[in-house]
């Protein structure tokens, strides 16, 4: 791997994790406001509003960086970067295409992500704990409630996975994947979809930022580039969850003609459940808080149990 | 009541939002597109100043009092040799103050010769409250905008001034009648002339009713 190599793999990473997270923003816009009989942006751009989350990032440079003066400074102002990098990185070991299709291949490529996703949900406890407002630490303290149960559920059902390939590798995972995985796992890709998705506080897991109730939660103090961080990190967040669910449960690139368009089947899953991710927000209410916890631990973490058992059996009998 | 299976709900959740994505949606392109206004819609107040007679109905009635007259009184010499002379109201000033009009339209309603109009137009805001003044230079310009009214009812009651000239016309055209085939009666045309005039004899007596003096009154 020679030095131009790296630096074209790293090119589009950071190609890719600039502008998959626009285009999911942008659809959310979209897709939101036809759900709900509106048309959403119209005028950014000039094209129905293609430029509308280029317009917002402009605005949010332009505001004022504000530190609340009980806040504890570092802390505050490393929260945002906190939260975004992780998924960054783990966009580098996320398969798109076979044969080497994917930017740095990590042999215990579960656990890495894994990891990595739960450092992201730090920001927000770190951005809750430092604004010293409290509904900034009641959003924290959700969020750590939330990381707390809903990681259980999400390293179970992708345990499942790993057993079932035997490996810890995602591209390894891909290699032995066959279709019948599908039904086979089915219990788990519902299971991490649901968990992945409280992880990133999307609706209807949105309890430790519901604005009706706690402001904004950890993200009350912040303006400007720090805030719109955050939400970038959430749609990028968006990015790698849908990303994972189609390469531990949906087969990644496999598809017809896979070994020249894969990565296509991997950008349409991808897409797929990211439209599914804007579908469940703007069709369901918020749970309240002790939904959320009880969902989590009688629902999600048995079911993922039952998942594992399903998979140990197959695995033995066959 | 047997319990909904679990899972229905959320179902339906996912499919009426669905739905409504495949459908159009409701929104108004408003600066873009012209709204659909209603009928009769209350944009703002034209003045057709010939009608004005200065008789201060509406300024009076206007609960905001946001109309204002001025007038004078104009002698116009007689008519006819050795008459008297008539005086005459000549309107100075009419305006309407927009900023404190509720849109109550009872201006419109209480004027006795058809000298105020709704005109469904809207964009006039100001930046400054007083622009909102209208003179009666702009009251008259917006009443080229006054659309014609809209039609009536398929099963509504003919207008009382059309119902009018139709009974003259009716009874006219009867007399007429009347006159042209009085003389020439012939034995020959057996049923049908007896007809025509009896006919036309009870159309006749019908319009000799209260009524028949209307189109008189509109014509004078």
């Amino acid at each position: 791997m020679d030095a131009l190599d790296v630096t074209a793999r790293i090119a589009a990473v950071l190609l890719a994790f600039l502008i998959l997270p626009l285009l999911v923003g942008q659809t959310e816009h979209k897709v939101m406001a036809h759900m709900q009989g509106r048309v959403g942006p119209m005028y950014a751009g000039g094209f129905h509003g293609w430029a509308q989350l280029v317009a917002d990032g402009v605005k949010f440079a332009q505001k004022e960086d504000i530190v609340p003066a009980g806040a504890d400074r570092r802390v505050f102002q490393l929260a945002p970067a906190v939260a975004l990098i992780p998924y960054m990185l783990v966009l580098v070991a996320i398969p798109v295409a076979p044969d080497g299709g994917v930017v740095h291949a990590i042999d215990a490529g579960i656990f890495f992500v894994l990891a990595v996703m739960g450092v992201g949900v730090l920001g927000s406890l770190m951005g809750g704990w430092a604004s010293a407002n409290k509904f900034s630490l009641l959003g924290g303290l959700r969020t750590a409630a939330q990381l707390m149960a809903y990681e259980l559920p999400m390293l179970l059902s992708a345990a499942s996975v790993a057993m079932a390939a035997g490996t810890l590798s995602l591209p390894g995972i891909l290699g032995v994947w066959e279709w019948w995985w599908l039904p086979w796992q089915l219990i788990g890709a519902v299971v991490f979809f649901t968990a992945g998705l409280a992880e990133l506080q999307r609706p209807p897991f949105d309890a430790p930022v519901a604005d009706s109730e706690i402001i904004f939660g950890a993200y009350t103090e912040y303006t400007g580039l720090r805030f719109a961080l955050f939400l970038l990190a959430e749609y990028a967040g968006i990015v790698v969850l849908s990303a994972l669910t189609s390469v531990l449960f949906l087969g990644g690139w496999h598809g017809p003609f896979a070994g020249s368009v894969g990565w296509v089947w991997t950008l349409l899953k991808t897409g797929v459940l990211a439209f599914g991710v804007i579908w469940l927000r703007v069709s369901y209410p918020r749970l309240r808080e002790d939904q959320v916890q009880r969902l989590a631990w009688t629902t999600l973490v048995p079911l993922a149990l039952l998942q594992i058992a399903l998979t140990g059996v197959v695995k033995v009998v066959m | 009541m047997s319990r909904p299976v679990f899972g229905t709900g959320l179902a339906k959740g996912l499919a009426v939002t669905l739905r409504t994505m495949t459908r159009r949606s409701v929104t108004a392109h408003y600066p873009d597109a012209q709204p659909e206004l209603p009928p009769r819609s209350r944009g703002v107040i034209g003045l057709f100043e010939e009608n004005c007679t200065v008789c201060m109905l509406c300024a009076r009635e206007c609960p905001d009092w946001c109309i204002y007259i001025d007038s004078h009184k104009e002698t116009v010499p007689p008519a006819a040799p050795g008459g008297r002379e008539r005086s005459r109201n000549v309107l100075d000033r009419f305006a309407i103050d927009f900023a404190l009009c509720m849109y109550c339209g009872i201006c419109i309603e209480v004027c006795p010769f058809d000298a105020l109009f709704w005109s469904p137009e809207f964009e006039y805001a100001e930046t400054d409250i007083h622009e909102l003044t209208h003179e009666r230079d702009r009251l008259r310009e917006w009443m080229w905008t006054v659309p014609e009214p809209p039609a009536l009812d398929e099963a509504a009651e003919e207008p009382k001034e059309l119902a009018a000239a139709r009974k003259t016309a009716d009874k006219l055209t009867a007399q007429a009648q009347a006159q042209a085939e009085g003389p020439a009666e012939a034995p020959a045309e057996g049923q049908s002339p007896s007809q025509a005039p009896s006919q036309g004899q009870s159309q006749a007596a019908q319009s000799h009713d209260p009524a028949q003096t209307e189109p008189r009154e509109g014509e004078a």
